[in-house]
This record gives structure tokens, C-alpha cells and sequence, in this order.
């Protein structure tokens, strides 16, 4: 295969409008469950997007390019800070929101055309997370994990 | 109950060696069809469909379209709620210890 992606899949018993404004401008709300960080854009297609860290630094950056609220959300996504990362350059994040019985089903895949990419192994372990976080979040109110690696902290 | 039921089909879905297998090759390599998926296992097409079949009502694979073929992808957010449901909040940093030293010394013997 000449690209890497991975594709992974939630169902979140809320509204795809909820879903949708988590996933976009409000951005009190996203970082609770994104561990701090937070993106910032006029989430029109077009706009700039970049995900800023708790500190300030510039993670990730792009644009948006395409928006259809509340339903699909695709971002062109560059990473910022770390260098090997930042070197394998544009990678395509897609969220696609669909309402299923009482519930949201939120599809994202994350790609980028090449093999191995470190950037979507990068990422590919901290969206589950994040979808967890944002699930129980929007369910029953509070984020599992408060912050990534908890272990960490205490090894 | 929305809950019980969604857990229930996680462990059935789980509960079965050949789909358990199908859940580790797609963690080798993600992205595969049917049909590179069939080459790694004694059963039929239809056998390994109804799996998949299982395996995706269960949220655990995740499946995409890319021109006429169907890629299936291990979709880990189930069992990352599984995780945090009964091991992040309490032994997490015990457990991590226990799972270096197992790598640790399992690699000293290969």
C-alpha cells in the first residue's frame, strides 16, 4: 500500500449538531476531552485550522477544505512541532458525522500518501483517546482519562 | 441498557478465536480486503464474511470503500473504552511496569 491511514469509528448517543460543535468552535468544551489542546478556526472550507497546545506552541496546521455542517469535516493537517513529523508534510483528516437510530456514528480517517507514515502512527494512538473522552463526555458528562498518559506521572 | 447491550456484543464478538485472529492481522496490517483476508485462514469466503459481519456490529472493525474494493480496518475505540472502564483508573502504572518487564525479559530469551 503506498499510504498509511487508519479509520476509526464511535457512536455517541447525542445530536449531530452537539457533536459537531464539540468537534469544531467550541473549544472550552474540546479541551476537556482533547487533553488541553484545542483548535482554532472559522471552520468554513477554505479557513485556516491549527490545534493549539495548553502552552501555546502550534502543533498542528492547516486548513479546512471542506464544511458541511453537521455532517462532514475534512482538514488539510500539517504537524508544526516535532521535525520528523512536520517533514512528511500534508496529511488529510476526515470526520464524518451521520445520525443512526438515537445515536451520532462519527467516522474519522486520518491519511497521508505514504508508506509508514510516522505522523498517522503518531496520531492513531491518540484519537481513541480522545473519542472516548469525547463520548463519555457528551453521554454522561465527564472525561475517563483526564490526561493522556496518566501512568507517566506517577512512574 | 443501551450500554449492556453494546458490551454483550463487544465480548460475543470478541468470545471466538477466528475472529480474533482476523482482529490481529488487520493490527498487523490495516487496510485489507476480503479477499487478503480469506488467504489467512482455513474457511470460507462466506465463513470469514459472517465474522466480519460480527466483528463490524460490534464496532471493532471498521470497514471503507476505495473504488470497487472494501478495505477493513481494526477499529481499537470499543476496546479503548473497555480499557479505561476497568484498568486506567486504578493499576495503570503497576501494570505498565509489569508489561515492560515482560517485554523486557521476553526479548532477553528470543
Amino acid at each position: 500500500m503506498d499510504r498509511s491511514t487508519f479509520l476509526y469509528v464511535t457512536y455517541i448517543r447525542t445530536t449531530a449538531e452537539k457533536l459537531w460543535s464539540a468537534l469544531t468552535e467550541d473549544t472550552e468544551f474540546m479541551k476537556q476531552y482533547w487533553f488541553g489542546v484545542h483548535c482554532e478556526s472559522e471552520w468554513t472550507a477554505g479557513a485556516a485550522w491549527k490545534m493549539v497546545h495548553p502552552d501555546g506552541r502550534i502543533l498542528d496546521a492547516g486548513e479546512i477544505v471542506e464544511a458541511e455542517a453537521p455532517k462532514r469535516l475534512v482538514i488539510r493537517w500539517r504537524h508544526q512541532d516535532k521535525p520528523e513529523l512536520k517533514a512528511e508534510g500534508e496529511s488529510l483528516c476526515t470526520m464524518e458525522l451521520e445520525e443512526v437510530g438515537g445515536a451520532v456514528k462519527l467516522t474519522i480517517t486520518h491519511t497521508m500518501e505514504r508508506e509508514g507514515s510516522k505522523l498517522i502512527g503518531a496520531v492513531s494512538g491518540g484519537w481513541p483517546k480522545i473519542m472516548s473522552n469525547l463520548k463519555s463526555m457528551l453521554e454522561g458528562g465527564a472525561a475517563v482519562l483526564p490526561e493522556p498518559y496518566p501512568a507517566k506521572a506517577h512512574a | 441498557m443501551a450500554e449492556r447491550r453494546d458490551t454483550d456484543i463487544l465480548f460475543k464478538a470478541l468470545a471466538d478465536p477466528s475472529r480474533r485472529k482476523l482482529l490481529d492481522l488487520l493490527h498487523a496490517h490495516d487496510g485489507r480486503t476480503l479477499n487478503e483476508l480469506c488467504e489467512h485462514l482455513e474457511m470460507t469466503r462466506q465463513g470469514v464474511t459472517q465474522h466480519l459481519d460480527v466483528l463490524e456490529s460490534a464496532n471493532l472493525i471498521a470497514t471503507a470503500r476505495r473504488g470497487r474494493e472494501k478495505l477493513h480496518f481494526l477499529n481499537p475505540v470499543p476496546l479503548q473504552e473497555i480499557y479505561e472502564r476497568w484498568i486506567a483508573k486504578f493499576e495503570k502504572p503497576r501494570l505498565k511496569a509489569l508489561s515492560h518487564l515482560k517485554k523486557r525479559m521476553e526479548k532477553s530469551d528470543g
